[in-house]
This record gives structure tokens, sequence and C-alpha cells, in this order.
């Protein structure tokens, strides 16, 4: 069919472009484009106009910019990677705007030669959250894995960069990426960072070439390590040292110090002399020696871990003096001698390489996991515990500003340019585009301030009646434990039945089988999630309305027993999506609570895809068999002046209802929106809305999911 | 017991009230558990087992029952487990209502020991049956058959559980907990870890050195994505596939990867250690 297509005609393109391109606002020349297009077949015509397309709604120039290019790349690229491409420079133009997503589009030349990189290379990405737990795997410090513009570890963070392609499959780029962190790992694990980087190498003419050497036969010396403790990625890295195309550099001859399992870095600082001047080898795996960022993040640990260890010391012993009473009175010198010395830990060496065990007055005590974590690090940077680093810290001898994370306040970081620091980040769907918009929406849960406790008391008061016979609806849903009788399977006899059974019997009767009891157990377990829009559109009744829904709601949920959590949601604008705690799921329904319901009012806007994502990482954290995300709105998803009010804002909302559908959860939508026909049974499916215009019939509604969802 | 029923094709038929076993199970001791078990029970103690699963509390029960000579009596706790799973019940046979002991009850009879694996996953309400036999009284009052048993010198009741990866909802109650002497399981220790392994797969040190090495890599992943890390028993599961000749990294796979998550990435991950060990 696609082959007999005619393909359009100069005047067709150039009205379709003209058209696309809006030119009269843009002033965009689309004659070049025409030019390009018209010589193609229709099938590809329609590939590129497709793809030009989708970027129109990323941004127009990159739209226009990728159409001029996208001829010189047809012959040479497959069209996966030509969309590759294109998704990268979306994605770039996300991340750092026009200019550098513009380079993405005009360089296609070095994207091609990259090509393979685009097609068989690693992202980071891919590798992360496999590194990351294979890293933590490892024994010793917990490491991160970052992404840098090169690999090379600071000694707490590896870094990687954001394509590993070195290699021609993708399977080999892997191992690369693996043997790389295993690698950094190894340097941390093994010592090559004691070495005082500012002096070690001041004494040679070239401390420059003084550090090569060092890191060359430093990585000799890990190379033995790695051999011994990991053999079967050794093997893996003497292959990929194999497949390296780069020019290789003849080794050094063997020195069997490094060889030697004791081998340590001070070895390696001595033999730098002997191979000065000498080519150095170079390894695949082997990544940058960074001596600054080591440096820089080392002195800022080592200070830091010192106070933290004596603190947590301090914690310890006093813990340990309350358990333990006091025993016999003691002489009136032994009183003196306790009073002037402070306690003291001592590390003992434990048997069969078990590590250090902790010993407080010949006691031995076992640590808690952050004690154990912060003496494996101080060991791997000092090489052992310093004695004075056992002394438990004095009262009030540092500033707990020191030792304590920063706890920032949240209003705080709104002030200002926008932070993300310790907000959620939230990917988008893009429907036009097809693809995710990656970290787009930056969410934060807020506080929300009570309001005035009246408010529940008079709905209480208002809707007597209403609540009463809510009562009832729901109390007729709950499930209790009892007793069956006349069962065809129990656990037991029942013994009324079997009298009557073997009378029937006598009486040549057929005999029931119905013999036995049940012990029927109430085993309900139901989530309710109440995502609340406090949009400035929901402002008079209807948020009147929807607070006294929830009052109503949660009047008669008490009763069944269920969990259930309410959040309101609002924001404006992508970078600043917030989320206001009413009830979470452990919060008891008090009257902290019922004011907390009372508070709602009308904020912003209502961004409803990534409310829907963060909610349901919150419903997906209960243990429940059955979880229901109910939204209570007033109508289409909308943002500040955005596309999301658009065809997209819906198609995005859609999209976060399948991810939270594929989790198990089941999503509802009540509305107070008459027009909600038109876009919910697209959002929602047709069963899953429902248009109220009164606000008492909204429990009811709950009920009715209920019933639906629960027999 | 193993070896009998490996050498036929048919199960054999024990009676649980009766059997005695024969032959030395397999256990090391780790602490002094061993003095405080019969501590406990000579001073008619009930106890209760503590560790992460696969540590080897069932083996030392075991080993107990055997060097104790007193027949055992497993009864594994599920979420539908009644009073009468436990106690008894009446059963209809030919027209006529039949009492059958239940598993607690047969044991208090016998004079042997109950052993109650996982307790908390059975309901509270339902482990509070034991509460009289487990505190001085060491009485069973079954109201069904109008008797009150009470228990012979020689019976022992132990209940376990792994605090590690229940939830909250799953915990025992305080007037059960403290009824019993606790005795706390961990993974042994390397060198003896390396014993258990070598003795109970035949597999050389070095093979065992790099097992030990993997359950030592996928314990530092507790809480990091993992519930648990590799028990002995899975150490001795991929152990013995290997002395079958099953390559080490297809054995480590099945036996600790695949048993540990069902994760996607956690598995990768497993695998990427295991490939770098072996």
């Amino acid at each position: 069919m696609k082959a007999s297509l005619q393909p359009y005609s100069h005047e067709t393109l150039l009205e379709r472009l003209e058209e696309l391109y809006e030119v009269e606002f843009t002033w965009l020349k689309v004659e070049p484009l025409v030019a390009v297009l018209v010589n193609l077949d229709r099938d590809t015509q329609d590939f590129i106009l497709g793809w030009a397309m989708r970027l129109l709604t990323t941004n127009v120039y990159i739209s226009h910019e990728f159409i001029i290019r996208v001829v010189e790349a047809l012959d040479r690229l497959e069209r996966r990677v030509i969309e590759a491409w294109a998704v990268h420079a979306a994605d770039i133009f996300d991340q750092q705007g026009l200019r550098p997503a513009l380079m993405v589009i005009q360089q296609v030349d070095s994207f091609l030669e990259n090509a393979h990189a685009h097609a068989e290379g690693i992202t980071f990405a891919e590798v992360e959250s496999i590194l990351s737990t294979f890293v933590c795997g490892l024994s010793g410090r917990r490491l991160k894995l970052a992404q840098g513009d090169s690999v090379y570890t600071d000694s707490e963070t590896l870094y990687l960069p954001n394509i590993t392609a070195q290699l021609i499959k993708s399977k080999d780029n892997f191992l690369l990426c693996k043997a790389q962190v295993a690698f950094m790992w190894a340097q941390t694990r093994f010592g090559s960072f004691r070495v005082d980087f500012a002096r070690a190498f001041a004494a040679y003419p070239d401390p420059a070439q003084a550090l090569a050497a060092f890191h060359a036969l430093d990585t000799l010396r890990l190379e033995a390590y790695m051999e011994r403790e990991l053999p079967g990625l050794w093997r893996d890295m003497q292959r990929l040292e194999a497949l390296d195309e780069a020019e290789k550099r003849e080794d050094f001859c063997a020195f069997p110090r490094l060889q030697s399992p004791d081998a340590t870095v001070n070895d390696v600082l001595e033999l730098i002399p002997q191979v000065l001047g000498l080519p150095l080898p170079q390894r695949i795996y082997q990544p940058r020696l960074d001596p600054q960022a080591v440096t820089a993040c080392m002195l800022a640990r080592m200070e830091r871990e010192k106070i933290l260890l004596r603190v947590k010391l301090a914690e310890l012993v006093k813990e340990h003096q309350e358990e333990t009473p006091p025993d016999l009175p003691l002489s009136g010198e032994e009183e003196e001698k306790k009073a002037v010395e402070p306690p003291e830990f001592e590390l003992w060496e434990m048997q069969e390489g078990q590590g250090m065990e902790l010993v407080l007055d010949d006691k031995p005590i076992a640590p808690p996991e952050d004690v154990k974590q912060l003496l494996t690090s101080i060991m791997l940077d000092w090489g052992d515990v310093p004695p004075e680093f056992l002394v438990p810290a004095g009262e009030g001898e540092y500033d707990p500003s020191l030792y304590q994370k920063e706890e920032k306040d949240i209003e705080d970081v709104w002030k200002g340019i926008y932070h993300e620091e310790g907000a959620f980040l939230y990917r988008e769907w893009d429907f036009a585009r097809q693809h995710y918009r990656k970290n787009w929406c930056v969410v934060r849960e807020l506080e929300l301030s009570p309001g005035d406790p009246v408010f529940v008391d008079k709905v209480l008061d208002k809707y007597q009646g209403m609540i009463k016979h809510l009562r009832r609806t729901f109390e007729a849903m709950r499930d209790e434990n009892r007793l069956l009788k006349r069962q065809s399977q129990g656990d037991d006899v029942d013994i009324d039945a079997l009298v009557e059974a073997l009378a029937d019997s006598r009486d040549g009767r057929e005999m029931s089988d119905k013999l036995f009891q049940h012990m029927h157990r109430a085993d309900r377990s139901m989530a309710v999630m109440f995502m609340v829009d406090m949009s400035g559109s929901t402002k008079g009744w209807i948020n009147e309305a929807e607070r006294e829904a929830l009052v109503m709601l949660c009047e008669v949920l008490e009763k069944l027993g269920d969990q259930y959590a309410i959040y309101g949601f609002s924001g404006i604008g992508r970078k600043r999506c917030e989320i206001y705690r009413i009830k979470r799921f452990d919060d008891p329904y008090n009257a902290a609570t019922k004011a907390r319901i009372a508070g709602i009012i009308p904020k912003d806007y209502t961004r409803l895809g990534v409310a829907i994502r963060h909610l349901t990482e919150k419903l997906n954290a209960v243990e429940a068999k059955t979880r229901l995300l109910i939204t209570l709105s007033d109508g289409k998803p909308e943002d500040y002046f955005d596309i999301y009010n658009t065809q997209y804002g819906i198609e995005d909302t859609r999209q976060a209802l399948f991810e939270a559908r594929r989790t198990g959860i089941h999503p509802f939508c009540i509305t107070i929106d008459q027009r909600g026909k038109d876009y919910l049974p697209h959002m929602y499916g047709h069963a899953n809305w429902v248009e109220i215009d009164d606000v008492k019939k909204l429990p009811l509604k709950v009920a009715d999911i209920y019933r639906r969802l629960t027999t | 017991m193993e070896n009998a029923a490996n050498s036929t094709h048919t199960a054999l038929i024990h009676d649980p009230s009766t059997y005695v076993i024969e032959k030395e199970p397999y256990y090391v001791p780790v602490g002094n558990e061993i003095t405080l078990f019969e501590a406990a029970y000579a001073n008619h103690l009930p106890l209760l087992l503590k560790g992460p699963t696969g540590c080897g509390k069932t083996r030392f029960m075991e080993y107990m029952a055997w060097r104790l000579q007193r027949p055992m009596i497993t009864v594994s706790c599920h979420d539908d487990l009644t009073t009468s799973d436990l106690v008894g019940r009446y059963l209809v046979k030919q027209g006529e209502t039949v009492w059958v002991d239940g598993p607690l009850t047969r044991a208090v009879r016998a004079g042997g020991i109950c052993y109650l694996d996982e307790i908390v996953e059975a309901r509270k309400d339902t482990m509070v049956v034991i509460h009289p036999l487990a505190d001085d009284r060491r009485i069973m009052p079954i109201d069904k058959l109008g008797q009150l048993l009470e228990a012979p010198d020689s019976f022992c009741l132990a209940i376990s559980y792994n605090p590690g990866y229940q939830s909250v909802l799953k915990e025992l109650k305080q007037s059960t907990r403290q009824r019993f002497v606790a005795i706390e399981f961990d993974y042994p220790k390397p060198s003896l870890e390396r014993e258990i392994i070598i003795h109970e797969t035949g597999l050389d040190a070095a093979v065992t050195d790099k097992l030990l090495k993997l359950a030592e890599m996928t314990r530092n992943l507790k809480g990091n994505g993992l519930e648990e890390g590799a028990s002995t028993r899975l150490l001795v599961h991929a152990g013995k596939l290997i002395s079958k000749g099953i390559e080490p990294r297809v054995a480590c796979q099945g036996a600790i990867a695949l048993a540990l998550t069902d994760d996607g990435d956690m598995i990768a991950a497993i695998n990427e250690l295991i490939g770098a060990l072996f």
C-alpha cells in the first residue's frame, strides 16, 4: 500500500510546513525544508514529518533544524538511531534548554561518529540501579554512584559518564562499567588514597609525571587484589583489556612486591623512582585519578567522622550505664577514679579476621549498624582507628550542627530560586512526543495549616441524619469474625446438625452433608487514599462541599476500621507541585486531623498526573489487599499558562492512572464538573468516574465504590 | 531418616508420638545454646528460638530431640491455623463422632517435644491456647473432652520465629513471648560456616570460601533492597549443586540469587556479584 502512495508535491509540502511552523509569526524559512523533502519517497517523508511534528511540541526551532539535518543522516543511520537522536535532543532541551539541544541537532556528524555509542553504548541510567546494588554488596564504605564527566571517584561517590561506548558490544560496555566501578571500589577498599597527595609528589622534578607513575603502579597493586578477591571479574577485566583497540604500551616488568597480599600504598610510593620516564601502561577500566577531589572529600569526612564516632560512643556509654545497675558500692578512692576518668573504648581484633570488636571496660559491646559503618569507614581512611577517636565526646564538646545533617525548612526552599534539593522528582508523559519527560515535575510535601475546628462540629450538626444513615450503610459492609453453622466443610463438627442428620438417617431420610461449623475470619484489608483538589477553581461551594464530604467520610470510615489517608494537591507550574498532608495512613482521626480538614483552602492549579504518581507511591507503601485511589476534583487538569491545559494534561493524567493501575491500584474519580463526561471516561475509563451535583451524594458514592470493590 | 527415605522409593511411615530420631543430626553449636536448652528443659521452661531463616533453628531442634531421645512433633504455623488444629477435634466416622487429638495434644500425651515453627504466622488469638502449657502450670485443658492434661516431665514446648522480616502486624503478643526462655540464633561465624558447608556438601575449601564471600556480599545488601541475606541453608543448597557438577555461576544463580528475591534489578545485581566471584 505504502509504496503506491505518491510523494507529496512541492506545493503540498510548502503549505503543510508553512502551517506547521506558523511562518507568519515565526519568520522561519520553509523553502529549504521543502527542497530537502520533495525528492524523498512518501514513506520517508511521512517518517520525517512525523518526527518533526513530535519535536514541534518541544520546540519549533529544534523541529525546524531537525528537518534540515536529518537528510545527511538518512543514508547512514537506521531509523531507530534517528529516533534516538531526536529523543536525545528533546531530553537535552528539557534538561539544559534550547542552545544545547540545537547543538545536538546541528552536530549530527558527531552523533554519526558516535552512532554506535548511542546504539550499543550503555547509558548511566541503565547501569545505575544494578551497579549501585553491586557495589553495596562489596564490603567497605557505602559508596554512591553518580553521573559525571569522566570515570573517577572522590572516595565516596563513584562517577561514571553518561554513555560508555568504548567497546563494540553493549554487553561488553556494561562489563566495562562494572569493572570500572569495582576498580574504584578497590581504590577505596585497599587504601589507594592513604597518601598525602599534596606532599608525596612535591619532591619530584615533575610532580604530575610522578602522580601518573603512582597511579599506574597502584593499578598493578589493585589488579593483584582484584585477582584474589573477585577472580570472576578479573577474568572479565582481562578479556576487556584484550578487546580494547587503543594502542597498547608494554607493561612494566613485574613487581612481585605489588603482587603480595599485604602490599600497601607505601610500597607503591617507594617504587615510583624506578618507573619514572618509562611509558606507563593504561588500562581500559582504569579510572582517572583526581587527587584534589579525593583530598577535599577525605579531609571533610575524616573530621566529620571523628566527631560523629565520639558522639555516638558517648551515646553508647550512656545506654550502657542505664542498662547495668550500679554494683557494689565503691570505695572512696575508686569513686574518685571513676569520676575523673571518662570511660574509654578499646578495639580488639577478633579471631578469624572477623573485623574488630568494640570493648568497654573489658566487656565487648555489640555496636549498632551505624557505628559499625563508621568504624569501617574510619579504618579505610586511617588504616586503623586512632585511639583519640575512641574517647567518647564530653557533654557539649561539639556543636550539634557539626555532625547533624542540616534539616532545611521546606518552606524556605521555595524562597528565592527554585531548589530541587530534597524534593521528589517525577516524570511526565508527553503524548505528542510519545515519550516521558524525565524528572520533569518537582513535588514537595507540605504540612497543611489547620483551620477553624468549629467547622467539623457544624458539619456533624448539619448532617446528623445523613451521617446516621451513612453509618448504617457502612456498618452493613463491616465484616466480623463469626461462626458459620451447617457448612459442608469446616474446622469442627456442628453437633446440632449432626444430631439432626443422624435422626434423619434413622428415619430413612437422606442425611445432610452440612455437618460442620466454620469460623469465618474478618479479613478486610483495604487502603483508601483520598486525593483532594485544592486548586483555585474550587473556591466557594465546591471547597465547602469537599470539606463537608471529607468530614462525613472520616466519621463513617472510622467505623469500618479500614486504613485511609487524605492528601490535598495544588501547585503552580511543573517546578512547584505541592502535596498537602491532611491525614496520613497512620494518623488518628483526632482534633488535629479535623482542624486540617477544616483548613483545606483553594490554592493554585491542578496538575493531576504528578499528584497521582506521588500518591500512588504512598498508597503502594501500605500493606493491603485492595488499594483505592479516589480523586475529588472539580474539573480538568490544568496549570498556569502551561501546555498542561491542553490535551497534554489529559493524556499525562491518563498515563499516570495507567501506571497506578499496573501496580494494582483501583483509581476512581468523583467530580463536580458537569462537563466531566467529555474527558473523564478517557482518563479513568467509563466505569470509574462519577459526577455529582450535591455534596450529600458524595459519601454515598464512596459507599457504592466500596461495595463494588469488596463484595 | 533422610538416608532411609533415600534408599527406597516409598516413604517410611512413622507415628509421630513415638518416633525418635536415631541417627545423630549434624549440628555444630554456635554458642552455649545446647547447655541453655538442656537447663531450660530440666526446669520445665518453654523455649523461644529467634533468628533469620536458614540459620539452623530447626536443625538445632532435631538435634536436641535426638540428644534427649524424645519424639518431636513439628507444627508449621500459618494464617488459618485454628485452635482445633492444635488441640484436636471431633470427626465423623460411620455415623459416630470420634475425637482425634491435634499435634499439641499428642505431644503432651506422649511427653515429647512440640515445636511450633514460625509462630508469628499464626493468628494471635490461636496462640493463646499454649499459654497454660507455657507457664508453671504446664496443663492443657481440653473442653470438648472434659479433660485436663497435665504435661509429663519430659514434655517440652518450643517455638521459633524470625524477628527480621515480620511486619508490625505479625509481632508476638507480650503475654505469649514473656513465658519463654529465648535463644538467639544468627548465621555462624565464617570458620564455622565453612566447616558446615564442607561437611554438608563435600566441596573443597577454595569454592567454599567463594560461597562464603558471596554470602557476606548478599548480607551487606540486607536493608538495601533485600529482606535477608543468603542463609547458611542456601549456601548448602548451592554447594550441593556445585558438587554434583553444576557450573558454579549457574548453581549460585539458581540456589541463591533467584531464591532471595523476585526483583529484576536485584537479581541482576546479585548475578553480577556471582559473576565477579566465580
